[in-house]
């Protein structure tokens, strides 16, 4: 190489790519020997410029951005291929050289803003390590500086503060801060928003693409929501178990899909599912039908007249909370606030908010498990507060619950049948007999092979699980269905089998759901009316339609419009 | 902050009363008379039992003796021993001596512990944890008084480099044996509540996040590892501190060190309730405040935990 050579003009700079991933592979050893984690990845990143890559958890897609920083865990190493980082091979350096890279020249974002800040050290010197680690001025006053950049508010006083009294938006534009506080070339952001609001989620992400813009910094943006990725790339990359399966222009990606699994990513993203069910309709397609019958006329799945029947009546529904504030007193708290609604028979109510708008504590109070302070909840013409606890027990086998975390609501120690079949045996239905055959109908039911009885839930994907808890719900023939969340812990694909899965039971069962979840998306895929709370006010309620096409709050259209991708405009044949 | 240190130190009241109450209770309840059982073999006469055992209260009823004890004590006059010693000279004789030994202990089982157990956290499953692992075992199945006796013949009397007893002139460098012991059976367990939090921690976001902004591998280590994993690690120290106080029996007695153990051991054969209830309350001092310290240093560790109200 030549001096001549050596001397880059800002113009040569821009047309190089800063990050060049040729060829990757990483593999991981594990007790069963090495796993190839990632093959044959390519990417490229040219300065300033967003991409992103996409794909479902396992997906190599993290793996294959914390090698670029060179932070994979300890059993993981790079096998094979080249991290050219300005047309330096980083992918073997040592670790001198990449302590010199991080921060300065590579920054990162990680994923969940509650686990990565240290609990015991103050935000402020949680910056100022970092701004003096990279030689850069770090007093007070530089400190505030990189905060309020990142958007943090009355940044001087904050600085002094400790993880634990911010709020996870707040945590997060904290780590925004840390990351691009010594002005990084490159910017890994590890899915930087999944852990959030969609609201706050919208806030942080346009603050991040303003403050790279203004850096000019060149950000790999790590996503599972395909939506996000094109309303906030340039590029994506998917990757589908652990290889690159297309890449491309964001929006020619999203609109002609080449690759069998990015086709299938594009079908079923809630995000852009708002106007694929728009576009389902007005032509009539047919697989409108496994969505929830709704107030639209269409093809008579569910008898008539059982819709018009109120099964559920909520009625000013109220609940205080007593929040201890020591030496005896106590503040209350309101987490429910004169709510009031009512669910017709074999339709699918949501009720959608931010976390702590209340949502769960409605749920809750349906479901019998909290007493509601005042107000009353009517279930098929009888208010449940003035069961006796016979009556309770038998109101319990009407009205079942699915819960968020298909890892958390299922015993580790019990198997899937001895799971499913828990419910019979509690109210007594049925002998053994036919019990075991009541299982074997409901493993059918939701689509799971009869051998899955004997496993255990730690054998099981997520998916899976979430299936298993589904058959335990219906186990003993409810009415209606309480979805706390239940599919906002799955994979976009996943996700959607699900939901098909208990559209399809609600057609051919008539069920009724309770639908609780903060994702819209969802919502327009699965609800016919919506209930929208906030800080334990309903403050919307109408059909999806409605609430979806002409929202009368400010509050739904803020959400609304938070949902990522809402803006992207899909020709209805891609969809 | 000051209210609630002030609220922990009020409680000790009780605790104090208590605990004083029920060893009191204890010794007056141990079979044999402490006055016949000083004479062995040549009992006095009636009258010279009769007249110690006024001079010592014992033909009060238990409440009463517990009283005058009780009021001995806010008066500050503790007494004197059955040898005619003033109680309160003789705590301060053995006192120094115990403290001086414990908190050497202390400082061996700390450094080693958590310098053996960090390193051994941090290279876990290569050979220096492996090793450090099986050695800690060793160090806790042999009883102290094996390894006292043993590193007394050996580091004492045949190596010659420090002195096997320690006799009445007690200080921090003939201590050090004796410290040493102590310190060796709480030193295994300090190392490996120290490894298993260093591991804990070493796989957190945030220690990940330290080291994505740049930091170097030692910055890393100290800030964010080694601060997070001494939780645990404090609790134990302070509860140790309390053994290390009041259980060195067996460790004074081998190298002859005059302190607390040792006094506390020949009052309770002797029945000498005084004596035993005037240590014990020390000992009960030291417990309360070792613990308050350990929660103040919570609080300094971890911002999260705050004592208010």
């Amino acid at each position: 190489m030549t001096t001549a050579d050596v001397r880059i003009s800002e113009a040569d700079l821009a047309d190089k790519p800063l990050l060049e991933i040729r060829d990757l592979a990483i593999s991981f050893k594990t007790g069963s020997g090495e796993v190839q984690a990632v093959r044959n990845a390519h990417l490229t990143i040219m300065p300033g410029e967003t991409v992103a890559i996409v794909g479902e958890s396992g997906s190599g897609k993290s793996t294959t951005a914390l090698a670029a920083i060179g932070l994979l865990p300890a059993n993981g190493r790079v096998s094979g291929g080249q991290i050219l980082l300005d047309g330096e091979d980083i992918s073997h350096a040592p670790e001198k050289r990449m302590i010199e890279l991080r921060g300065n020249t590579i920054g990162m974002v990680p994923q969940d803003p509650m686990s990565n800040l240290n609990p015991v050290w103050k935000i402020g010197y949680q910056v100022k390590e970092t701004l003096r680690a990279n030689g850069r001025p770090s007093g007070p006053a530089d400190v505030a500086k990189v905060l309020a950049q990142a958007g943090l508010p009355d940044a001087e006083r904050r600085a002094k503060q400790y993880p634990h009294e911010f709020s996870g938006g707040m945590r997060q534009r904290a780590l925004i801060a840390i990351g691009l506080s010594c002005q990084p070339r490159l910017l890994i952001a590890d899915e930087p928003t999944s852990a959030l609001d969609v609201t706050v989620q919208r806030q942080i992400l346009d603050h991040l693409e303003t403050m790279t813009a203004e850096l000019g910094t060149a950000v790999l943006l790590i996503t599972h929501d395909l939506g996000l990725a094109a309303e906030r790339a340039d590029k994506v990359v998917v990757m589908y178990r652990g290889q690159v399966v297309e890449a491309g222009p964001s929006l020619e990606l999203l609109q002609n899909p080449q690759h069998p699994y990015t086709q299938r990513l594009v079908a079923s993203a809630p995000s852009l599912a708002s106007r694929r069910i728009q576009v389902a309709k007005e032509l009539g397609v047919e697989s409108d039908e496994l969505l929830a019958p709704g107030t639209t006329p269409r093809g008579a799945v569910v008898v008539e007249p059982t819709m018009t029947e109120d099964v559920l009546q909520i009625q000013n529904l109220k609940k205080v909370f007593k929040l201890r504030s020591g030496f005896g007193k106590s503040t209350d708290f309101t987490a429910v606030d004169d709510v009031s609604f009512s669910v017709k028979r074999g339709t699918t109510t949501a009720i959608v908010g931010e976390s702590g708008s209340g949502k769960s504590t409605v749920a809750q109070m349906v479901l019998n498990l909290l007493q509601p302070t005042s107000g009353k909840i009517v279930f098929d013409g009888v208010d449940t507060s003035t069961l006796n606890n016979k009556e309770i027990f038998a109101f319990r086998r009407r009205v079942q619950p699915i819960f968020q975390d298909p890892y958390g609501s299922l015993d580790p120690m019990y198997n899937i049948f001895r799971t499913i079949e828990e419910p019979l045996r509690t109210h007594k239905i049925g002998d053994k007999a036919s019990r075991e055959k009541k299982v074997r109908e409901l493993l059918d039911q939701v689509a799971l092979p009869q051998s899955t009885m004997q496993r255990y839930p730690n054998e099981l994907s997520g998916g899976q699980r979430q299936r298993v808890a589904i058959a335990r719900a219906l186990a003993l023939d409810p009415e209606v269905i309480i979805c706390d969340e239940a599919v906002s812990a799955l994979d976009v694909l996943v996700q959607a089998q699900v939901l098909n899965l208990l559209a399809e039971l609600q057609s051919r069962l008539g069920l009724t759901y309770l639908f609780i979840t903060h994702d819209l998306a969802v919502v327009r895929q699965i609800a016919d009316h919506v209930c929208v709370m906030e800080k334990g006010k309903l403050v919307e309620t109408g059909s999806t339609d409605e609430v979806f096409d002409a929202p009368q709050r400010d509050y739904t259209k803020a959400l609304l419009n938070a949902i990522p991708g809402a803006r992207l405009m899909l020709p209805p044949e891609v969809a | 902050m000051i209210q609630y240190i002030l609220r922990r130190l009020l409680q000790i009241i009780p605790v104090f009363i208590g605990t004083t109450l029920l060893v009191y209770f204890m010794v007056f309840a141990l079979p044999g008379d402490p006055i016949r059982a000083l004479f062995g073999d040549r009992p006095p006469s009636e009258a010279v039992i009769a007249q110690l055992r006024q001079q010592y209260n014992l033909d009060q009823p238990f409440w009463v003796q517990y009283g005058l004890f009780l009021k001995n004590l806010f008066t500050f006059n503790l007494g004197v021993d059955f040898t005619g010693q003033p109680i309160a000279a003789s705590l301060g004789r053995i006192f120094p001596v115990t403290v001086m030994l414990a908190v050497e202990a202390l400082i061996i089982q700390t450094v080693f512990g958590v310098t053996f157990g960090l390193i051994a956290g941090l290279r876990k499953g290569k050979i220096f944890d492996a090793t450090v692992l099986v050695a800690s075992l060793v160090v806790i199945a042999i009883p102290t008084f094996v390894l006292g006796f043993v590193l007394q013949l050996l580091i004492g009397v045949q190596l010659g480099w420090a002195k096997p007893t320690v006799g009445a002139n007690a200080d921090w460098g003939n201590l050090i044996l004796p410290a040493t012991v102590l310190g060796l059976v709480s030193f295994a367990y300090v190392l490996r509540l120290t490894r298993a939090s260093v591991i804990e921690n070493m796989n957190a976001d945030y220690v990940r996040t330290a080291t994505a902004k740049g930091l170097s591998r030692p910055r890393v280590v100290v800030t964010h590892i080694l601060r997070n994993s001494m939780i645990p690690v404090i609790t134990y120290l302070g509860a140790s501190l309390g053994g290390l106080m009041g259980g060195a029996i067996v460790t004074e007695s081998i190298f002859n060190v005059p302190g607390v153990g040792q006094k506390l051991f020949q009052a309770v054969i002797r029945s000498e309730g005084p004596t035993v209830v005037a240590i014990v309350s020390v000992l009960v001092l030291v417990f309360v405040i070792a613990n308050l310290l350990v929660d103040l240093l919570y609080a300094w560790l971890d911002p999260r935990i705050r004592y208010e109200n």
